[in-house]
């Protein structure tokens, strides 16, 4: 057979020969090349076309380009500030402001929001009839309602309350009133700072100690006990630092002088109104997540789990939780995205993020351009960085699965 | 021209008779997935009328092979001929080809949105540009030749295996091509329904259609082929009319391959 | 979005279907059944029951008697002579309907002319109907393109009207429920079309630059917020366009929230392309189907059946996030309850005010809801049959 001799061809472990391109419109190649040229050509020219009425309308209106004006003083007022911020700073100060008070309530609502939404999409599944209809209601309710609608309804709430002198004091010397919520803070030191740093230290040697034990594990077969380590560690270790550095602890309550409240700490009715608003819209959406997550793992592997003879702490660390996080955290991450990007609504009821902050900016400047751009690169980095994160961390996840 | 060639028992057995028309040829045929290299240099020709059957173990390259036969993969060296044309990247040949060579697919592949008989009018009503009623008319004839014509208004999530793959063939039939392939349409049947499709493949053999046909039907290949195609690790190792190829083997792999096939 | 686990257990349907088995003890079935196993089956289950019981027991009643008890339903005097005392005094302890009374048709319609408001009235009566009947599957065919031109051409003439004896109103009157509903519906029209066109450039594999603008538009465009957009709608979009050529301003935040849209369907709609089988293409092919018959008659048939119920639910977010459209200063639903309230009289009442509208949207909103899940749950069964 001729066939077989063609198994001896001396061209075996050739590669694939490059294809050449034919000018015409039958060639495929050329098709695409000549659909892509006339697209990219359409929205080219488009981007010109506004491009150069910009510019034009720019000259006209004798508006200067540029982001020189972000080193000019802003003379714009904040309300809450991060950092030690006055009117006499610059724009770029004043930004900075924005940009840190949007990461503010971003992060506190997404762990707000993460926590009181695993709860309702457990409740949502409880065996609990009533339990779990009233999580179904709260779900179905405050997603079915506009985010902006539940601030100005929570911020009309907070307006509402009584006046300083009447304000409410529901425990200890805690007060509500249309300034705001006023509680005991205590007077910061450097001996409080320097236990929150031996707090991390004491999670992050926590984690690793918890790593070796599994390493032995693996070698031995026996699991030193972690948690008396763990508790040395994380309580231990920071009140150690802190009694080293003379205990200080004086508590600062807020007090009621003349019409209003001087000391204590402050949430502004601002930030709790966007706070409450975001966790509570999220946490509608983070519980239907959490629910499908788990529903999504069979309940045949709970069973098989157990009859292999693991303890249900081990059931739900080793075989549950790993299938469900795979399923939840994609949804997740489009959810924590949604909290940045909806804290910009801020706007509507004068917490002063960056999208307040740079609106006024743009306002006060005539610097459209130079505004907006600064917004939207601001949340392009956000989102970047928590999508790349969260990939990163699903990544990982799905390695271990394996 | 089907009419214009007399059948006589002797072509039909013997495979290219002299004069026979070629409609499919394929000539150093050389293609790569990426490094892999899945068909080395293979040489294949079917007369027009000849019934092929080609086996060989998974991964053989033989569904490659036929896939190639209507560019639903491009291979990237040596000729393809189908019908006098050949293939190239040439988009109005590729159309032209397509419209001649009918496919059934292991999977079935109906489209799950449409009625059997809207599967099967789909095609000749809008690539042959055939009026609605003739093309009903015609896929009405040929769901009657399958057995089924009484499914027509269902859908094919209604319908057994077996009776998908029927509608899958009626459905290539209706654009009357000159040529049917079948990537192991028995695969993925149960055992009960593999006869109903098996019949419905022998009735259109005798019909005179230029077949090419992947199986691992060897009661199939023995009474039905013209010749039996033997592909291995992208080569065409062996190629002989049934009776030879299966009687006295020639190559080490085509007997190892036989052994364990019809061993059990 | 499964629903919920069904309460009927197997050793019930048994039970129903055969006289002759041994019945369960009566303890375990029926409503005292279901009440031990739902309710009070463990010490722990029976607290987390009397509690939550108390607190919702609790909370209707206080509800009760501020919205209905303790309300004020109307008050004396109209529009500047309007006295609100009585509200002012019951501050608190029940809520002053009067305010929802005196304003509801500016709530709901603006500052439309107001012997003319029929025709909002009747506008959002068209999109009622345009809504349930792209709900109903009898008329998913060709048949809904033009149900859907005609209804909006109507939209239009009864909202500017200048023809058929209908007086002219300029768009600055427009406001309420009808703009909400315009930017939405108007939103989905373009924006799906739109957004299906963008999901196949992704998917061309054969094209990179195509593919790249798609993906940068889509991702450019989810990772900021829409207010940024609607910003840029407001303020950006003057300078773009040439000297002497102007677009009022709800043209262009509705531009803002089309692009805005059409990226999120789109990425929707990518999940019905990617989760087609392969075979389906191939078939396609083998017929020799050019790639617009392909891609209309086999391909997003089903792509799009398959993701309904998240564009349902990307839908309902658009609706919801029109509500945006306030902070640029646009009378939508919102922004007039907002507005109702800034006359010294009815200042403070904005949770009632609020409330009003809660319920317009959320009636829509869950309407929408309950129909997404409806489909989804349809549609699993006819996967797992």
């Amino acid at each position: 057979m001729p066939q077989d001799a063609l198994a001896a061809d001396p061209r075996y472990g050739r590669t694939a020969p490059r294809r050449g391109l034919t000018l015409s419109w039958r060639d495929p190649t050329m098709r695409s090349i000549v659909w892509q040229i006339v697209i990219i050509g359409l929205v080219g020219f488009a981007v010109w076309w506004l491009v150069a009425n910009t510019m034009r309308n720019l000259e006209v209106r004798k508006i200067a380009t540029g982001f020189g004006f972000l080193s000019r003083e802003a003379g714009l007022p904040i309300g809450e500030s991060m950092i030690p911020y006055s009117p006499a700073d610059t724009y770029a100060r004043a930004l900075l402001v924005g940009v840190l008070n949007t990461l503010r309530v971003s992060l506190i609502g997404i762990v707000l929001a993460t926590v009181l939404g695993t709860l309702i999409g457990i409740a949502r599944l409880s065996h609990n009839w009533l339990l779990a209809r009233l999580a179904g209601i709260y779900v179905e309710l405050l997603r079915d309602l506009p985010l902006l609608l539940q601030l100005l309804f929570w911020y009309a709430l907070m307006q509402g309350l009584p006046g300083p002198r009447q304000a409410l004091n529901p425990f200890g010397s805690v007060f509500l009133s249309n300034r705001g919520i006023k509680f005991p803070w205590l007077v910061w030191e450097e001996a409080h700072t320097a236990a929150l740093l031996a707090l991390a230290a004491g999670i992050a040697g926590t984690v690793l100690l918890a790593r070796r034990f599994t390493a032995r594990q693996m070698a031995t077969g026996q699991r030193p006990r972690l948690w008396p380590w763990g508790l040395a560690l994380m309580v231990g270790l920071p009140a150690a630092v802190w009694a080293a550095m003379g205990a200080p602890f004086t508590i600062d309550a807020p007090e009621l002088r003349g019409f209003n409240f001087r000391g204590g700490g402050t949430i502004t009715p601002e930030f709790a109104a966007l706070l409450l608003g975001l966790v509570l819209y999220t946490a509608a959406f983070i519980a239907e997540i959490v629910r499908a997550g788990i529903l999504a793992v069979h309940t045949g592997q709970w069973e098989a789990a157990g009859a292999l003879g693991l303890s249900r702490g081990e059931q739900l660390r080793l075989i549950i939780l790993p299938q469900a996080l795979r399923v939840i955290i994609p949804p997740m991450t489009s959810q924590y995205l949604n909290i940045t990007k909806n804290s910009s609504l801020a706007v509507a009821i004068g917490y002063q993020d960056i999208v307040s902050i740079a609106n006024t900016t743009l306002n006060q400047t005539g610097q459209a351009i130079e505004g907006i751009a600064i917004i939207m690169a601001v949340y392009l980095t956000i989102s970047l960085s928590i999508s790349v994160f969260m990939n990163w961390y699903n990544a990982r996840i799905a390695l271990k699965e394996r | 021209m089907r009419e214009a060639m007399a059948r006589s028992e002797t072509t039909v057995r013997s495979g290219i008779a002299a004069g026979a028309k070629p409609m499919i040829q394929l000539i150093n045929v050389n293609k790569w997935f990426g490094a892999l290299h899945v068909l080395r240099d293979v040489n294949l020709t079917v007369a027009e009328r000849e019934r092929v059957v080609v086996c060989g173990p998974s991964g053989s390259g033989k569904s490659t092979m036929i896939r190639c036969i209507n560019r639903l993969e491009s291979h990237q060296e040596g000729q393809i001929i189908v019908d006098g044309i050949e293939l190239t990247d040439d988009l109005k040949n590729i159309d032209a080809i397509r419209r001649e060579v009918g496919m059934v697919f292991q999977s079935f592949n109906l489209f799950p949105h449409l009625t059997i008989l809207e599967n099967c009018t789909l095609a000749p009503i809008w690539v042959r540009k055939m009026p609605k009623r003739e093309a009903e008319a015609l896929a009405m004839e040929y769901l009657t030749r399958v057995r089924i014509p009484e499914q027509a208004q269902k859908y094919p999530g209604q319908l057994s295996g077996g009776q998908q793959q029927r509608v899958a063939i009626a459905r290539a039939l209706c654009m009357r091509p000159k040529i049917m392939l079948f990537d192991e349409p028995t695969s993925a049947l149960d055992p009960e329904m593999i006869k109903e499709v098996l019949d419905v493949m022998v009735e259109l053999a005798e019909s005179g259609m230029t077949m090419v046909v992947v199986t691992h039907e060897m009661g199939f290949a023995r009474t039905v082929a013209d010749r039996v195609v033997f592909m291995d690790r992208g080569e065409v190792v062996e190629v002989g009319p049934p009776g030879e190829f299966f009687a006295n083997p020639k190559s080490e792999r085509l007997k190892t391959f036989l052994s364990q096939i019809l061993g059990h | 979005m499964t629903p919920p686990p069904a309460h009927t257990t197997t050793a019930e349907a048994i039970a129903a279907a055969d006289d002759r088995v041994r019945r369960p003890p009566a303890m375990s079935v029926g409503p005292v059944g279901w009440l031990r196993a739902n309710l009070f089956s463990s010490w722990l289950n029976t607290a987390v029951t009397l509690v939550l019981a108390y607190l919702v027991v609790s909370w209707t009643l206080g509800l009760i008697s501020w919205g209905v008890i303790n309300a004020i339903w109307e008050v004396p005097g109209s529009g500047a002579q309007v006295d609100t005392s009585a509200c002012r005094a019951a501050r608190g302890e029940g809520a002053c309907w009067a305010l929802i009374g005196e304003k509801y048709r500016f709530i709901l319609f603006g500052l439309y002319p107001f012997e003319e408001q029929w025709r909002p009235a009747l506008v959002v009566a068209i999109f009622v109907a345009l809504y349930v009947v792209s709900a109903m599957r009898r008329f998913w065919n060709r048949w809904l393109g033009l149900i859907w031109l005609v209804a909006l051409a109507a939209i239009g003439v009864l909202m500017w009207g200048g023809v058929f004896g209908l007086r002219f109103v300029e768009q600055e009157r427009w406001g309420g429920l009808p703009i909400t509903l315009i930017l939405s519906t108007f939103g989905i029209a373009f924006a799906f079309p739109l957004s299906i066109l963008v999901a196949l450039g992704r998917r061309q594999t054969s094209m990179p630059a195509v593919r790249a603008l798609c993906v940068v538009y889509i991702e450019l465009i989810r990772g900021v917020p829409l207010i940024s957009l609607l910003f840029m709608a407001s303020v950006m979009f003057p300078l773009f366009l040439p000297e002497g050529m102007n677009i009022d301003k709800l043209l262009r935040a509705q531009v803002a929230i089309i692009l805005f849209a059409a990226a999120y369907l789109a990425e929707v709609v990518r999940g019905g392309l990617q989760a087609l089988p392969k075979g389906q293409y191939e078939a396609a092919d083998a017929l020799g189907l050019s790639y617009w018959q392909k891609t209309g008659f086999i391909v997003l048939p089903q792509a799009l059946r398959m993701v309904i119920p998240p564009l349902v639910n990307t839908f309902i977010g658009m609706f919801k996030d029109t509500s945006l459209v306030l902070i640029i200063g646009i009378f939508d639903l919102l922004n007039t309850a907002k507005t109702s309230i800034i006359e010294p009289a009815w200042q403070g009442f904005g949770v009632e005010a609020y409330l009003f509208v809660a319920a317009i949207y959320f009636v829509f909103c869950f309407a929408m809801s309950k129909y997404s899940q409806d489909l989804e749950s349809e549609f699993n069964r006819h996967r797992r049959r």
